[in-house]
C-alpha cells in the first residue's frame, strides 16, 4: 500500500509541474480540423488554428472586425473603384525560408478563383479580373466592377497567402505561412501545437509555444478546464456551465459576439410557408428572450433581420416581429389556417439548435401550429435540408461574417426569390463609399423583415472561459480565428 | 491440429470477404456528401464539384467498391477524404492509443478477476462469496462513463492525480501510461466483474467433477485441488470470455474515449462518421473485423492446445 502511495505522491508532482511553465499555452476546441490549408476548407476549425497565428492575408480582421493591414501595409484604389495598389510589406519571409514576393500574392489569388479551385469561399474573389506583380513589393488587382468590400473580402482566412509552387497536398498537414506562429506538430485526435516564429516580420508573438487541445464532449472540456489540462477555452461549448466558471476566482468567463445570426429558416417555396401572412404570423409566434434564456442561458442577443447588432449599419428590428401569440393567431386565420397545420422542424447538432427547437415547437403550438420534429447530424442536414430543400423549417446559424448576399440567391436553400433584392445586392456590390453603403445595407435589411423571410432568433454569443492570468485572447469573433499572437501571462 | 487449423482459416477468409460487402454496401447509403461537408454552405456548386472529382466521388459504388477491396489486397486502406493522408497513418497513430488501452484494461481485468473468482468459489456461501457476488454485481450495472465522470471529479479535479483525460503521446512511456490508467481501470471494471462471475461458476461446476473427489482422497488439499486441477479444467469458458472482451474493448471504448478525449479508434470511426469521412470508416472497420475474427481464430486455436480432445472433433 505504502509502494503504491508513493506512486500517486510522484504521479501528483508530475501534474502540479505543467502549471509552473508561463511561456505557453494549452487551449482547448471542440473540433480538429480535417487538415491545416485555410484556402481548401471551410472548416472553422481550420481558420482556428491558422488565421493570423500561421497564414496572412493582404488584409486582415482586428478583435473589433474592422479591416487592417494584414501583409499589404496600404493601398491605392484608382478613381473607378477597379484598382488596387497594394504594398507589400519588404522582408516577409515564409517559415521554409522562401521570401513573400508579388508573385506569391498574384498566384495565391489565382489559384482561388480558377475554374477547378476548392475554395470554400470561391464568391469572394469572383469579381477579380486580373492579378499582376508590379514589382516585388507591388501588386494590382483589377476588378471586374466596383466592389465595395473587396478589401473585406481579403480578410477572409480563405484568401491566405502561400508560397507560389508549394505542393498543395503537402500543405494540408505541414502549412507554411508568413505568420507569427510556426506549426509545429500535430497528435490527429488531440492536440496541434505552434511554436513562436523567430524571424516574424511584425510584432513577435509574446508566447513561445501554443497548443490547441480537441476535445469535443462538453462535459469532457468542462472537466479540462476544472482540473487545469487546458489554460483557456475560447469557444466554450457548454453555456450552462458559464456561471461555475464565473463563480470560481480562477477563472474569467469572456462573453463577446459573433458573426452568428441564428434563425429560424423557413422554406419559402413550400406551401403554406408561401405566404407572407404565414411567415409573418411565424414571426409573431415567437418568443426570442425565452428561447435565449432557455436554449442559450441567457447568453444572445435578439436580431430582427439577418445583420449582426455589433455592426455599425445594424438596424434594430425586433419590434417588427415582437412576441404576439394573439396577432399570430388572427394572421393565420386570416392566410386560411384558423385550425393551424403541421409542418417539419429539422434540426442539425448544435444545443442552439436542438433545445432552441424545442422551445421553438412549444411556442408554435401556442398558435396552432405543430411541427414534426427529427433531429438529424450535419451530414444528414445537408442532403435533406440544405441540398434537397425537402423541410419546413429549420434553425441554423449562419456564421460566416457579412452574409446577407445569401438572399440574393434564389437556389439558396430558404429559396427567398425576390428581384428587388437581387437589384439591392447589386447596387450594393458596386459602391463603394461606406455612407451609400451603410444606406443600402439598411435597405436590404428592412426589405427581408418586411418580407418575413426567416424567423430571426438571436445573434449567437462568443463564450469562453480562461485562467484568470490569461491576457490577450480575443472577445469578439469577427472571423472565426483564435488569434494567439498577442496572448501573454501575468503573475 | 494441421486440418483443424486450416479448416479454422478458410472460414475466417469467408468471413472476411463476406464484411466486405456488408460494410462498404451499408455504410455507402448513409446520406451525406464529405465534400458540402467540407467545403461548408457558403460554398459555391462548381466548388463542391470540382471537390467531388478531386476526391473520387464521382464515380460509381460499385467501382469504388472494387478499387477498395484491391487496395485492401495489397495493404493500401485508401486516402481519407477529409484529411487527404493515408488511412494507414491515421490508423497507426490510433492503434497505440486504443491497443495498449485494450490491453492494460484486460490486464487489469483479469488480475483483479481471477483472485476474486477463485476466492469465491473457494469459500462458497461465505460472507466472502457474498461480497465478491453483490460487489460484481455492481460492477456489472454501473454504467461506465458515469463511473468514468465519477472518477475524473475524484480523482483528476478534487486531487489532481491524474490528468482529466487525453492522451501525450509515448515519447514518455510512464505519461503515457498515466495517462490510460483511469479510462483502463474504469473499463476493466465492469469486464472484471463479467470475468470473476465466470470464473467462480466454472470452478463451481468443475468442484463437483469425479477428478475432483479423487484429487481429495489421494490427499490433496482443498486448496490445492483447486488450483492444481479445477482450475485448468475451468479455463475453457474463461478464455471465451476474455476473447470476447478483448473484441469488445479494442472497438467498444467509443464512450470512455470521449469522455477522456483520448485518440482512439473509437472516437475516430465516430468522427469519421459525421464528417462522411466513409472510406475511413470502412477501412477501420473492416480492420476492426478482422482483429475479432484474427482473436477467435486464436482462441479456437488455444482451446485446442488447453483441451487435447477438441482437435480430434471434426
Amino acid at each position: 500500500m505504502k509502494r503504491i502511495l508513493t506512486g500517486a505522491s510522484v504521479l501528483a508532482l508530475l501534474a502540479t509541474g505543467a502549471f509552473a511553465a508561463n511561456t505557453s499555452i494549452t487551449i482547448g476546441d471542440q473540433l480538429e480540423p480535417p487538415h491545416l490549408d485555410p484556402t481548401a476548407g471551410a472548416a472553422g476549425a481550420i481558420d482556428n488554428v491558422t488565421y493570423a497565428n500561421i497564414y496572412e492575408g493582404l488584409t486582415r480582421f482586428a478583435s473589433d472586425g474592422s479591416v487592417i493591414p494584414g501583409l499589404a501595409e496600404s493601398w491605392e484604389i484608382s478613381e473607378d473603384g477597379l484598382g488596387y495598389t497594394f504594398t507589400l510589406h519588404s522582408g516577409v519571409k515564409f517559415h521554409d525560408g522562401a521570401d513573400m514576393t508579388a508573385s506569391d500574392v498574384v498566384w495565391s489569388l489565382n489559384r482561388a478563383r480558377a475554374e477547378d479551385s476548392t475554395n470554400a469561399q470561391k464568391g469572394l474573389f469572383a469579381g477579380i479580373e486580373s492579378v499582376e506583380a508590379l514589382d516585388d513589393t507591388t501588386v494590382l488587382v483589377t476588378l471586374s466592377a466596383p466592389n465595395g468590400s473587396f478589401l473585406f473580402n481579403m480578410a477572409w482566412g480563405d484568401a491566405s497567402i502561400l508560397n507560389e509552387g508549394d505542393d498543395i497536398e503537402a500543405l494540408k498537414s505541414k502549412p507554411n505561412g508568413t505568420g507569427a506562429f510556426v506549426f509545429g506538430n500535430w497528435v490527429q485526435g488531440d492536440s496541434i501545437t505552434l511554436v513562436r516564429n523567430e524571424n516574424y516580420w511584425g510584432t513577435p508573438a509574446i508566447l513561445e509555444s501554443a497548443t490547441i487541445k480537441y476535445i469535443s464532449d462538453p462535459t469532457a472540456a468542462f472537466n479540462a478546464v476544472m482540473a487545469g489540462d487546458v489554460d483557456a477555452f475560447p469557444t466554450f461549448p457548454a453555456p450552462e456551465n458559464l456561471p461555475q466558471f464565473d463563480a470560481d476566482p480562477r477563472f474569467t468567463v469572456i462573453v463577446g459576439s459573433t458573426e452568428g445570426e441564428t434563425i429560424l429558416s423557413t422554406n419559402n417555396k413550400m406551401p403554406p410557408f408561401d405566404n407572407p401572412k404565414v411567415r409573418e404570423a411565424l414571426a409573431h409566434a415567437i418568443d426570442r428572450q425565452a428561447i435565449i434564456d432557455g436554449a442559450m442561458f441567457g447568453y444572445g442577443t435578439p436580431i430582427g433581420t439577418h445583420f449582426a447588432p455589433h455592426n455599425p449599419a445594424y438596424l434594430d428590428l425586433t419590434a417588427q416581429s415582437n412576441y404576439d401569440p394573439d396577432l399570430a393567431r388572427a394572421l393565420l386565420a386570416e392566410a386560411g389556417f384558423a385550425d393551424g397545420f403541421t409542418t417539419t422542424l429539422k434540426l442539425p447538432p448544435p444545443s442552439y439548435a436542438r433545445r432552441g427547437g424545442e422551445i421553438i415547437a412549444a411556442q408554435l403550438r401556442e398558435v396552432g401550429i405543430q411541427t414534426e420534429v427529427t433531429n438529424l447530424e450535419w451530414g444528414q442536414w445537408l442532403e435533406e435540408v440544405f441540398k434537397g430543400k425537402d423541410f419546413g423549417l429549420t434553425i441554423v446559424s449562419h456564421t460566416e461574417p457579412m452574409d446577407i448576399g445569401i438572399y440574393a440567391n434564389p437556389d439558396y436553400y430558404f429559396q427567398y426569390d425576390s428581384p428587388a433584392f437581387q437589384a439591392l445586392m447589386e447596387a450594393l456590390n458596386a459602391a463603394t463609399d461606406t455612407a451609400e453603403r451603410t444606406a443600402l445595407l439598411q435597405q436590404a435589411q428592412q426589405m427581408i423583415a418586411d418580407d418575413y423571410v426567416n424567423g430571426y432568433l438571436f445573434q449567437l454569443a462568443k463564450t469562453g472561459v480562461a485562467n484568470a492570468n490569461i491576457r490577450g485572447l480575443w472577445e469578439n469573433a469577427p472571423t472565426q480565428a483564435a488569434d494567439l499572437t498577442a496572448v501573454y501571462w501575468v503573475d | 491440429m494441421l486440418r483443424f487449423t486450416l479448416k479454422r482459416l478458410i472460414s475466417l477468409a469467408l468471413s472476411l470477404v463476406a464484411a466486405s460487402v456488408v460494410i462498404f454496401f451499408t455504410i455507402e447509403i448513409i446520406p451525406g456528401d464529405a465534400a458540402r461537408l467540407m467545403l461548408g454552405i457558403n460554398a459555391t456548386q462548381d466548388a463542391v464539384d470540382a471537390l467531388r472529382v478531386q476526391l473520387g466521388l464521382d464515380q460509381g459504388m460499385l467501382a469504388r467498391y472494387l478499387s477498395w477491396v484491391s487496395g485492401l489486397l495489397q495493404g493500401d486502406f485508401g486516402i481519407s477524404y477529409t484529411y487527404r493522408v493515408p488511412v494507414v497513418d491515421m490508423v497507426q497513430g490510433r492503434v497505440w492509443v486504443s491497443l495498449p488501452l485494450a490491453l492494460y484494461a484486460l490486464l487489469l481485468s483479469t488480475l483483479i478477476a481471477f483472485p476474486v473468482g477463485i476466492i469465491a468459489a473457494a469459500n462458497r456461501g461465505s460472507w466472502a462469496d457474498w461480497l465478491v457476488m453483490g460487489g460484481t454485481q455492481f460492477g456489472v450495472a454501473v454504467p461506465n462513463f458515469w463511473f468514468a465522470m465519477i472518477m475524473v471529479n475524484l480523482l483528476a479535479i478534487k486531487y489532481r492525480w491524474f490528468t482529466a483525460g487525453g492522451f501525450p503521446g509515448w515519447e514518455d512511456p510512464m505519461l503515457a501510461l498515466k495517462s490510460l490508467t483511469l479510462p483502463a481501470f474504469v473499463l476493466a471494471l465492469p469486464q472484471a466483474s463479467i470475468l470473476a462471475r465466470v470464473m467462480r461458476s466454472a470452478l463451481l461446476d468443475t468442484l463437483s467433477e469425479d477428478f475432483m473427489r479423487t484429487a481429495r482422497a489421494k490427499g490433496r488439499t482443498r486448496q490445492g485441488a483447486l488450483v492444481h486441477h479445477a482450475l485448468r479444467n475451468a479455463l475453457i469458458p474463461v478464455l471465451t470470455i476474455i476473447g470476447l472482451q478483448f473484441s469488445f474493448l479494442l472497438a467498444g471504448a467509443i464512450i470512455i474515449e470521449k469522455v477522456f478525449f483520448l485518440p482512439g479508434l473509437g472516437s475516430m470511426i465516430f468522427t469519421a462518421i459525421t464528417q462522411r469521412d466513409l472510406i475511413v470508416v470502412e477501412s477501420v472497420v473492416m480492420l476492426l473485423v478482422f482483429a475479432v475474427i484474427l482473436v477467435t481464430f486464436l482462441v479456437d486455436i488455444t482451446y485446442a492446445l488447453v483441451d487435447p480432445r477438441l482437435r480430434r472433433r471434426p
